[in-house]
């Protein structure tokens, strides 16, 4: 959670000095991700949105892997392809997001039913926010997975704002968790800025999806300290008391105090863990920033398996116009 | 070696390729207990099992959206949109992310969905039976789209697409589903993708058609053959990858050139062949490039007959082109 909130600032401020192109803020959701993360199996499947960056954390996703994807360097995993905070990594059974909204969600039912009937014990999540609640995709993913009983958790982070859209313009449900009363499986409401409430929320919604007892909606209520995007101004569409009001439940010192009374947690350790991060940050981005750029005709590969006779003579035609100097690198 | 219609030879190619290989399975609205509207997975779901031929709610966006989940988890399911004029509501998952898979990954996430769907008209289908939207997917990067005209192509393309590793957009040709029969080889056999049909050759003027567009074209070729004029008549197969090459050296050999598809015009595929040609081969051409296509409105429903290209029309404009020049 310290190494998600550590790297948010860094990237935050990374993009704000046209180091990075854009970036997509977590702060503010650091437990229901990493709350929710730890109560699955590394073999479970994520379906990521493109806020999931203490899921990727406590998935195992590395720095370098992060940071090569923010700058599109010759060591990004995807290879330039995406934005920001789109990544995927076959590794860590992290599925490749994307910027259309709510679409990951009946993927993950077709994956846990692929998983069921391969015979593996392992769920599938779906990852996303209270907007995407009112897409077409929510509404047929969660209805199949209804119909197929599939071994699938829909963790709906609910931040309180879809960009400038209130939680109470996406419906008028009075939770987001009871709809899932309509597909007929079960729906739980989690403060989610309780690292603890989330861990065993989920780990029972898992055990119930791996009995066959079907899926689970959970509500992870949360907020989103700070803007959609690197593009967004947040002070457009809410007040800073609202704001201040939901920082005094701040999931990081949540957990700070809680580890303070309940465990040996210190002032002291508390700060070395947050040099020793920010110092692992730096070094890491020293790394990333060094490291080579793309290899200028690789936009074309991975379009197929194999390249069309067509792609093969556009890259023909890059090749050449890079060779004679009609265009540059 | 069996006499099938297309729709048969449809089924038969679903049947072996679930036979050979137990990660094949089918989704779809009415396709198992029903056995499809139109018939094409009949008896699959007696042989297969509900677990693989599977009867879903009525969503063409979960059915393509979860047809993704499995083919990312390794399976290869083949999902069935009751007509193509239905696919919109499953359009963001076809064209944000089935085709953008593999490379938005870099590689690390191929998504490999065969997405079945019957299109086109001359079925009194009107405007929402009817429709012949091919274009839209021959633009969207990332997707292989074939449409088979015979019964023979119609099993071995889609054994092909089924064993190949992109997504593929198999779209079926309705109208001629049950109209045409043909020898269709028993077993496996597969008919490569990007290799067009030279359906009839000839020297005088190049006829390229593709689908149910086959039959008014072929039967133009004949009538010509009458006036004297030899057409080449191609069978595209496969819009994605296209095969330039039998293109271009047919329309080298004789100069003269006529599109034909179903398609409204603006922005059709011919637009793209047409370009393909004056791009490659405007020094072989001895008369301008003529399409003869749908028209640019939307699907009529009792005029249809004057909406699709007819054999008299294709007759017509390959006289036109074959007098000039």
């Amino acid at each position: 959670m310290v190494l998600a909130r550590a790297l948010d600032e860094r990237c935050l401020s990374l993009q704000r000095q046209g180091r990075i192109g854009f970036y997509v803020p977590l702060e503010g959701q650091e437990a229901a991700q990493v709350g929710c993360a730890l109560a699955l199996d590394p073999k479970d499947w994520i379906f990521p949105a493109y806020r999931e960056l203490g899921v990727a954390l406590a998935r195992g996703v590395t720095l370098p892997e992060l940071l090569d994807q923010f700058i599109g360097n010759s060591g990004d995993r995807l290879k330039g392809r995406q934005m920001p905070n789109h990544y995927g990594y076959r590794a860590q059974n992290f599925v490749v997001a994307s910027s259309p909204l709510g679409t990951q969600i009946p993927q993950a039912v077709g994956a846990a039913l692929a998983a069921r009937r391969r015979g593996d014990p392992i769920v599938t999540v779906a990852f996303f926010g209270d907007g995407s609640t009112s897409t077409n995709d929510f509404h047929a993913g969660l209805n199949f997975a209804g119909v197929f009983r599939s071994p699938t958790i829909f963790f709906c982070q609910n931040n309180q704002w879809a960009i400038s859209m209130p939680r109470s313009r996406q419906t008028m449900s009075a939770t987001l968790a009871e709809k899932a009363d309509a597909y007929g499986f079960r729906g739980v409401v989690v403060d989610g800025t309780d690292l603890g409430q989330v861990y065993r929320t989920v780990t029972e919604a898992r055990t119930r999806a791996l009995a066959g007892d079907g899926p689970t909606l959970i509500e992870a209520q949360v907020y989103r300290f700070g803007p959609h995007s690197t593009s967004d101004d947040p002070k457009r569409y809410r007040s800073d008391p609202e704001v201040a009001e939901w920082r005094r439940r701040d999931p990081l010192l949540r957990t700070k105090e809680h580890l303070m009374t309940a465990g040996d947690w210190t002032e002291a350790k508390d700060t070395a863990l947050w040099t020793e991060v920010r110092g692992r940050i730096a070094e890491a981005w020293k790394a990333a920033e060094a490291t080579s750029p793309l290899p200028p005709t690789s936009f074309l590969d991975d379009v197929f398996s194999t390249p069309t006779p067509q792609l093969e003579n556009q890259r023909r035609e890059l090749d050449d116009l890079l060779a004679r100097k009609v265009i540059h690198e | 070696m069996t006499e099938l219609t297309l729709v048969q030879a449809v089924n038969r190619g679903l049947a072996e390729a679930m036979r050979q290989d137990p990660d094949v399975l089918l989704l779809g609205e009415d396709i198992g207990t029903n056995g499809g509207v139109f018939r094409a997975t009949e008896g699959l779901q007696k042989e297969f099992g509900a677990e693989r031929v599977i009867d879903t709610p009525l969503s063409e966006c979960g059915i393509v959206g979860t047809a993704i989940g499995m083919a990312l988890y390794g399976l290869k399911p083949v999902a069935e949109i009751q007509f193509l004029d239905f696919i919109y509501p499953a359009f963001d998952q076809i064209v944000s992310e089935l085709s953008k898979f593999r490379y938005r990954s870099g590689g690390q996430y191929p998504c490999h969905v065969v997405v079945r769907a019957p299109y086109g008209g001359g079925i009194r289908g009107g405007l929402y039976h009817s429709q012949s939207t091919e274009a839209f997917f021959c633009h969207t990067a990332g997707l292989k789209v074939v449409i088979p005209s015979t019964p023979a192509d119609a099993k071995g393309l889609l054994l092909t697409a089924i064993h190949d590793e992109d997504p593929v957009m198999f779209l079926e040709p309705k109208r001629i589903y049950r109209s045409i029969t043909g020898e269709v080889p028993d077993g496996d056999y597969r008919i490569p993708f990007g290799k067009a049909r030279v359906a009839r050759e000839g020297t005088d003027l190049t006829l390229v058609a593709y689908g149910a567009m086959m039959v008014p074209t072929l039967a133009a070729a004949e009538r010509l053959a009458q006036d004297g004029l030899q057409a080449e008549v191609l069978d595209l197969r496969t819009l994605v990858p296209l095969d330039e090459a039998t293109l271009l050296a047919s329309v080298e050999k004789t100069g003269r050139l006529v599109i034909v598809h179903e398609a409204a015009r603006t922005a059709g595929f011919g637009a793209e062949i047409a370009a393909i040609v004056a791009e490659k081969a405007l020094y072989s051409l001895k008369a301008p490039i003529v399409r003869v296509t749908g028209y640019d409105t939307p699907f009529p429903y009792a005029l249809e007959h004057l909406y699709l290209p007819s054999e008299e029309r294709i007759v017509e404009a390959a006289r036109g082109v074959g007098r000039t020049g």
